[in-house]
């Protein structure tokens, strides 16, 4: 069987057109970085990014699952700014309790709304927008309005300052050990196929005799947890617990896993071009910080998230357009 | 003889309306079994108690002797009985693979799926059906024919010792019709047992052995198919008598005998457009059915469109009679033409709408006095049209999705006839709809058409148009080849039409 073998880049890019624009504009802001900057390549970036835009990332993948099975999770944001407030309180038991507990903190705000959009069938964006309510106000309520400290005297700063084997932050690891189990899962497991069914078509998932009452807690659940594991990275990274934190994060994760070419309706996706997305996000700021450092321009912050609106709108429509005419095949 | 399914007895209510009572099944191993009845009798219900969807109120259900417990559709495919669903049974955006293979992947010693070994076996299982095709790609990216050669090719793979195929043909074309009944000959080869469920009577009689009758939620007879006629299965569905449907003829359409027709409605000469009509002329006069002939691809649809201002002519022109050029669908309707599309579930019924709104929704700008609805007459002429179209529903406020199909149609006739329209263009009107509905949307198609309407009539069954039209305007390749004429048309003569002329193009 030489077709299964051989691996051949034209059948791959025809097979994978959803997301092929966000990987080329993604290159191509690299090389453009690359060559005007220049310590845009530089170990310190690379890692300052990464470790800054690894909540976005984790919490994008986890979006990237419930909007597969044709779900939304509004939530996320809330209850990454809640975790933080817990990770700051049980910093002081170090890293080895804080971050299973913020991580199962999340993973039970994600129960909540398993529990209304598929046992009591109340529309995801419903339930889950009550859940950021809930989880907002409690995060207010448990830290009483204020940030957090965490302990600094604790293994817990460890996390976002020490580099795990002396190479990379371990926010990075951590990362990328939740990404590739999450792609592991998606691509290489039947529960991540049902997850793919249910959004292609939930009642022939059912007809098919597929166990989608699982698959569907488990994507909630799970977004819950990615954002529980970025509310510990958020306290990590800032010091603090920050009840105000994640406003309109749940935004950037829909946009990047929509970036990413999974479709809004579900029923495709990936977890690496979510990745790529909300990589790509992070990346126009960064280019813009960058830029204003060559003393040319000075962009406020508001600007720039004109620019990067304008930028999204434009990543979309570049991204449509290379899906059609790949698939015409007149690429 | 021992029998793999053994239903009896079994009773089902839905929120107090009785869907079956006393209904029976019996299917012996490795035969085809018909199952017929009119949009309603409870074929459905039947089935979807067989495999696990509803859960019976009362009765028997034995799988090859011992009692069933199957409560779920996948306790239903462990068991052997496999379904094929008329739609929603797959998922078109994932692959051919993940569609067959979904639920029962074979794994790695890591317990992942080998995605090596899937493909493999998919593509191990469509040769034996003699399917070549990539099954990596998205299965929406295959016709309607290759995705139910798919769904069938799933349910093999399962072990099936039973298929249930519902309604399976009924958006494939006659080649793709011959291949799936070649499958289902093999499956009968191999000792696996096939439920057929379809509209179309001369299907069965070509690869059933056995059929049951249903009516009003009762079984109420099995023959071997051999031995039975077609009027006598009608007779026993409607439960109407034999003589009776045989002196109404098949079709309710009654092509020829009208009156003579009056002055012409509107008259297209020589229209093309960009969607490949070439050249076709048809004119439509008050008070006949114009019937377009020809095959699939012809240019039925096509002209129809045109007529209706969806598609813009390339040359030609219609002549409205000074009604002014028709470009846009409400120009049409203001002039005085209905379009019924053939597409009901897309283009027609909004489902969550009751049969009300469904009705009066392209009558509301009429039914509206300076903004303000009047909901009085609205009531009125509902009321109105479900007593004349005898639309079976529990009210008007009902949701037109819990309608059987062939009632759903008959409130799309309704949504177009209150428009009083001059010209009423009918795609497939009674495609999908069961025998005894079909007759009535017939019977009242001919009423208007006796009042005055002026009807052009597409249907790929060759039955209805040379029963139903006044004359038959001939189609091949987008363009309108010959015209007959009622009485006198005979399905010979038509499909001579049809045949004759690609003979002569063919030789010359």
């Amino acid at each position: 069987m030489l077709d299964t073998t051989a691996f051949d880049l034209r059948k791959y890019i025809q097979g994978n057109t959803h997301s092929l624009g966000v990987w080329i504009v993604l290159i191509a802001l690299i090389g453009f970085g690359l060559m005007r900057y220049d310590n845009f390549g530089g170990a310190y970036n690379i890692s300052s990014f990464l470790n800054y835009n690894a909540m976005f990332i984790v919490i994008s993948v986890g979006m990237c699952f419930v909007i597969m099975t044709g779900g939304i999770d509004l939530s996320v944001g809330s209850v990454a700014a809640f975790t933080s407030v817990i990770a700051a309180y049980l910093s002081p038991y170090g890293i080895q309790v804080a971050l299973p507990g913020a991580v199962i903190v999340g993973l039970a705000l994600g129960g909540i709304n398993a529990f209304f959009v598929v046992a009591m069938r109340i529309p995801p964006f419903i339930a889950t927008l009550a859940t950021m309510l809930g989880a907002k106000g409690g995060a207010l309520v448990i830290s009483g309005a204020q940030t957090i400290s965490i302990d600094w005297g604790s293994n817990f700063t460890k996390l976002g300052m020490e580099k795990a084997f002396g190479i990379l932050p371990w926010t990075i690891v951590i990362t990328a050990i939740v990404v590739v189990g999450l792609w592991v899962l998606l691509e290489k497991t039947s529960l991540g196929r049902t997850v793919l069914a249910i959004g292609g078509g939930e009642d022939a998932s059912v007809m098919m005799g597929l166990n989608v009452t699982r698959a569907k807690v488990l994507v909630y659940v799970l977004s819950g947890g990615c954002a529980g594991l970025a509310g510990l990275f958020l306290a990590s990274g800032f010091g603090a617990g920050q009840p105000l934190e994640g406003v309109g994060w749940e935004l950037s994760a829909i946009a990047s896993v929509v970036v990413g070419g999974t479709l809004l309706t579900g029923g495709m996706g990936s977890v690496a071009s979510t990745v790529a997305g909300a990589l790509l996000l992070g990346l126009v700021f960064n280019i813009l910080n960058f830029e204003n450092g060559l003393g040319k321009i000075s962009l406020s912050a508001y600007w720039q998230m004109v620019i990067r609106g304008g930028f999204l709108f434009a990543v979309i429509v570049f991204q449509s357009r290379v899906a059609n005419s790949a698939k015409k095949g007149t690429l | 003889m021992q029998h793999l399914i053994e239903m009896s007895g079994i009773k089902k209510s839905f929120a107090g309306v009785v869907a079956l009572q006393n209904a029976s099944l019996h299917i012996a191993p490795g035969e085809v079994h018909a199952i017929i009845g009119q949009n309603g009798a409870g074929k459905s219900t039947l089935i979807k108690i067989l495999t696990g969807v509803y859960r019976k109120d009362a009765g028997e259900v034995m799988i090859a002797g011992i009692p069933s417990t199957i409560s779920t559709p996948r306790e239903a495919q462990d068991a052997g009985i496999a379904t094929i669903y008329q739609e929603l049974s797959l998922v078109p955006l994932r692959s051919v693979t993940e569609n067959v293979m979904m639920g029962y992947e074979p794994r790695t010693r890591l317990g992942m799926i080998d995605w090596k070994t899937a493909h493999k076996r998919t593509r191990e299982i469509l040769e034996r059906f003699g399917i070549d095709i990539d099954v990596k790609a998205q299965l929406g990216s295959y016709s309607t024919a290759i995705q139910q050669l798919v769904a069938i090719a799933r349910a093999v793979s399962l072990n099936a010792q039973l298929v249930i195929m519902d309604e399976a043909t009924s958006s494939l074309d006659d080649q793709e019709i011959e291949i799936l009944f070649g499958v289902v000959r093999e499956l009968k080869k191999a000792g696996v047992a096939v439920l057929y469920i379809s509209h179309f009577l001369d299907e069965l009689y070509q690869i059933c052995d056995r059929v049951t009758i249903m009516r009003d939620g009762q079984t109420v007879g099995q023959h071997v198919i051999a031995e039975t006629t077609k009027l006598g299965l009608i007779s026993e569905m409607l439960g109407r008598d034999a003589a009776e449907i045989e002196a109404a003829g098949m079709t309710a359409l009654g092509g020829g005998e009208a009156t003579e027709p009056g002055s012409a409605l509107f008259e297209a000469s020589h229209i093309s457009t960009a969607r490949g009509l070439r050249d076709v002329s048809v004119t439509v006069r008050k008070g006949e059915i114009v019937g377009l002939g020809g095959l699939l691809g012809s240019g039925r649809t096509e002209t129809a469109r045109a007529l209706f201002g969806l598609d813009t002519l390339k040359s030609g022109q219609i002549d409205n009679l000074g009604k002014g050029q028709i470009s846009t669908p409400a120009e049409a309707i203001a002039a005085g033409i209905g379009f019924l599309t053939e597409d009901r579930k897309r283009e027609g019924i909004v489902p969550h709408m009751s049969v009300r709104e469904n009705m009066t929704l392209a009558l509301l700008p009429k039914l509206t006095k300076l903004g303000k609805l009047d909901r009085k007459r609205e009531s009125e002429l509902v009321e109105k049209f479900i007593k004349a179209l005898g639309i079976k529903t529990s009210g008007m406020e009902q949701p037109i999705r819990e309608l059987s199909g062939g009632n759903q149609q008959k409130v799309l006739l309704a949504r177009w006839l209150a428009l009083e329209p001059e010209v009423l263009i009918l795609d497939e009107p009674t495609r999908g709809v069961d025998v005894g509905a079909k007759f009535e949307i017939q019977s009242i198609i001919r009423s208007y058409v006796d009042n005055g309407l002026g009807v052009l009539l597409i249907s790929s069954e060759f039955e209805e148009l040379v029963e139903g039209a006044d004359r038959i305007v001939v189609l091949r390749d987008g363009r309108s080849i010959k015209e007959l004429e009622n009485p006198g048309i005979t399905e010979e003569s038509l499909i001579a039409a049809i045949a004759h002329h690609h003979d002569e193009e063919s030789a010359a």
